[in-house]
């Protein structure tokens, strides 16, 4: 099981030693244009989790891959881009600027931004066309059916899925304005981690893509959970704004959560997690 | 700075009250105090995400910093007791420049955190004037053996002498207004942070036309850097006295 980052929650510039915790590092979204962001105050604490509406703050295509890259790659880590954009061509042309990293997340699912994306299969079709490159959807747990989109881009040509993206919420300060500027924003963090764990096993059961599961991930104990739901990988978001040293953390105690549930390995939870509990009749 | 891995934990060697703030000392074990004006993220117990603090003193073998208690986490935190354990992360960002020749130490509230220990660092006693808004807000002044203090309506840039290197913390009011008056002023600023290094974005303010993340530029910032196109009208919940 590999450790990432979650898009957006690291810097890997700023803060190498963090990023070589990980067995792959995530940028955050690229657009094709260069956007500053949404205006502050973009985060807000919740009383478990955090919103942020950052806006998808990024140097744009063309200086990410010119200036950018070539730092990132200096790093010496595993890379994965995470592509951003408003319509199928605006993602695709990123792709196919891309080349030397390990993975491409595409993100259908920012709700930090106005425009609407076109479907996500459409989106994952023209990026299939346009790169070679192994292709990560990253989908929202929003959507009613979100196994139904799994496959629908597993048909596109995805290779993967990454789960889940924040989901839409709205906090208010105590003099009840919106403490976001921008009002509502994406919620992260241990609240998430339900949403998340269901997400990952109903598209585990319904597509054999694999999985990176993320959404409030603070242990290595979480970790297994998402293995257990059939996760291949995971990676960590809101966690790591209170502990940089959160990768090497969990990572070590994955490996005695595993000891703890009788596994050898993450993927070997799986099969336990099949078998619901069934002779408890009161809460534990 | 501290080199970025888990924070680590510190025993709470003492907690008093000093008017409505809370003057938090810590056992220091293996951080080092840093440059005035940078700061460290204290874990508030029971909240998900850390607060920011600029370290007020540097007790032998100690680290102190003084919390407004104004939101869950900040009240946590006062609430602490010795003996109590809180993860710590710092020293971060960048902080006052000391190679200047006449220094004047200007703190408005909760703003007043830094200057304590950068005037320990600048030595020799460096002038101080204090703003608060209150009689009991100004208790805090007992923690500069002289400084001259105003309370609202009377506000610092109405007492400032001229001829001096301003080094500045307090509400944004009071720094644009004293940015206004001395423009080669130092001035420490403040914004909700989640990680205090570079990784969540949510600290930008208009710095240099463009925004930038405070962590990472400041939170000390020569005054001609900053202008208002974004203000934020407070900081809301938490603060985030970085």
């Amino acid at each position: 099981m590999r450790i990432l980052n979650a898009s957006g929650c690291l810097d890997a510039l700023a803060a190498p030693e963090v990023a070589r915790q990980l067995d792959a590092f995530v940028t955050k979204t690229v657009t094709p244009l260069p956007r500053e962001g949404n205006a502050p105050p973009r985060i807000a604490e919740t009383a478990h989790g955090m919103l942020n509406a950052i806006g998808l703050a990024n140097p744009g295509r063309e200086r990410f891959v010119a200036d950018h890259l070539p730092r990132l790659r200096e790093l010496g880590i595993p890379l994965w881009v995470s592509v951003g954009g408003f319509c199928a061509e605006d993602y695709a042309v990123t792709c196919s600027l891309l080349a030397g990293i390990e993975a491409i997340e595409l993100n259908l699912s920012c709700p930090n931004v106005d425009e609407a994306a076109d479907s996500a299969a459409e989106i994952v079709a023209a990026c299939r066309r346009a790169s070679e490159l192994p292709l990560y959807a990253k989908l929202s747990a929003a959507h009613p059916d979100i196994a139904e989109v799994a496959q629908a881009v597993a048909a596109a040509g995805a290779d993967g899925l990454s789960l889940i993206n924040t989901l839409r919420a709205v906090a208010f300060d105590r003099q009840l304005r919106p403490a976001l500027a921008r009002g509502s924003g994406g919620l992260s963090g241990p609240a998430l981690k339900p949403v998340a764990l269901h997400a990952v096993r109903a598209c585990h059961t319904e597509t054999v893509l694999p999985i990176v599961g993320m959404g409030g991930i603070q242990t290595g104990r979480d970790a297994l959970e998402f293995a257990a739901c059939g996760a291949r990988d995971i990676a960590l978001g809101t966690v790591l704004f209170a502990d940089p040293g959160a990768p090497s953390r969990v990572r070590v105690e994955l490996a005695s959560a595993c000891e703890d549930a009788g596994v050898a390995k993450p993927e070997d939870a799986a099969s336990l997690a099949k078998t619901p509990e069934t002779g408890r009749k009161v809460p534990a | 700075m501290q080199s970025l891995a888990s924070p680590t934990r510190h025993r709470v060697a003492g907690s008093e009250r000093i008017g409505p703030y809370t003057l938090l000392r810590l056992e220091r074990g293996g951080l080092e105090p840093g440059v005035a004006g940078q700061f460290f993220m204290l874990e508030a117990p029971g909240r998900p995400l850390p607060r920011p603090f600029s370290l007020c003193l540097a007790p032998p073998g100690e680290l102190a910093f003084l919390i407004d208690p104004i939101g869950p986490g900040t009240e946590a935190i006062c609430e602490l007791e010795v003996g109590d354990e809180i993860r710590v992360l710092g020293p971060l960002g960048h902080g006052y420049r000391l190679d200047v020749e006449r220094p004047l130490l200007v703190g408005g509230g909760i703003g007043i955190a830094p200057l304590p220990y950068l005037a320990e660092q600048l030595g020799g006693s460096p002038p101080v004037v204090l703003g608060f808004r209150s009689e009991e807000h100004a208790e805090a002044a007992a923690l500069f053996p002289s400084a001259e203090v105003v309370i609202d309506p009377v506000l610092v840039t109405d007492v400032l002498p001229e001829g001096y290197d301003v080094l500045a913390c307090g509400p944004e009011p009071m720094l644009h207004a004293v940015a206004d008056l001395c423009p080669d002023a130092q001035l420490a600023w403040e914004a909700p942070m989640a990680c205090g290094y570079g990784a969540c974005y949510g600290c930008v303010v208009e710095i240099d036309g463009a925004l930038k993340r405070l962590c990472l530029e400041g939170p000390v910032l020569d005054a001609q850097r900053v202008n208002g196109r974004y203000r934020v009208p407070a900081v809301s919940e938490e603060a985030v006295s970085a």
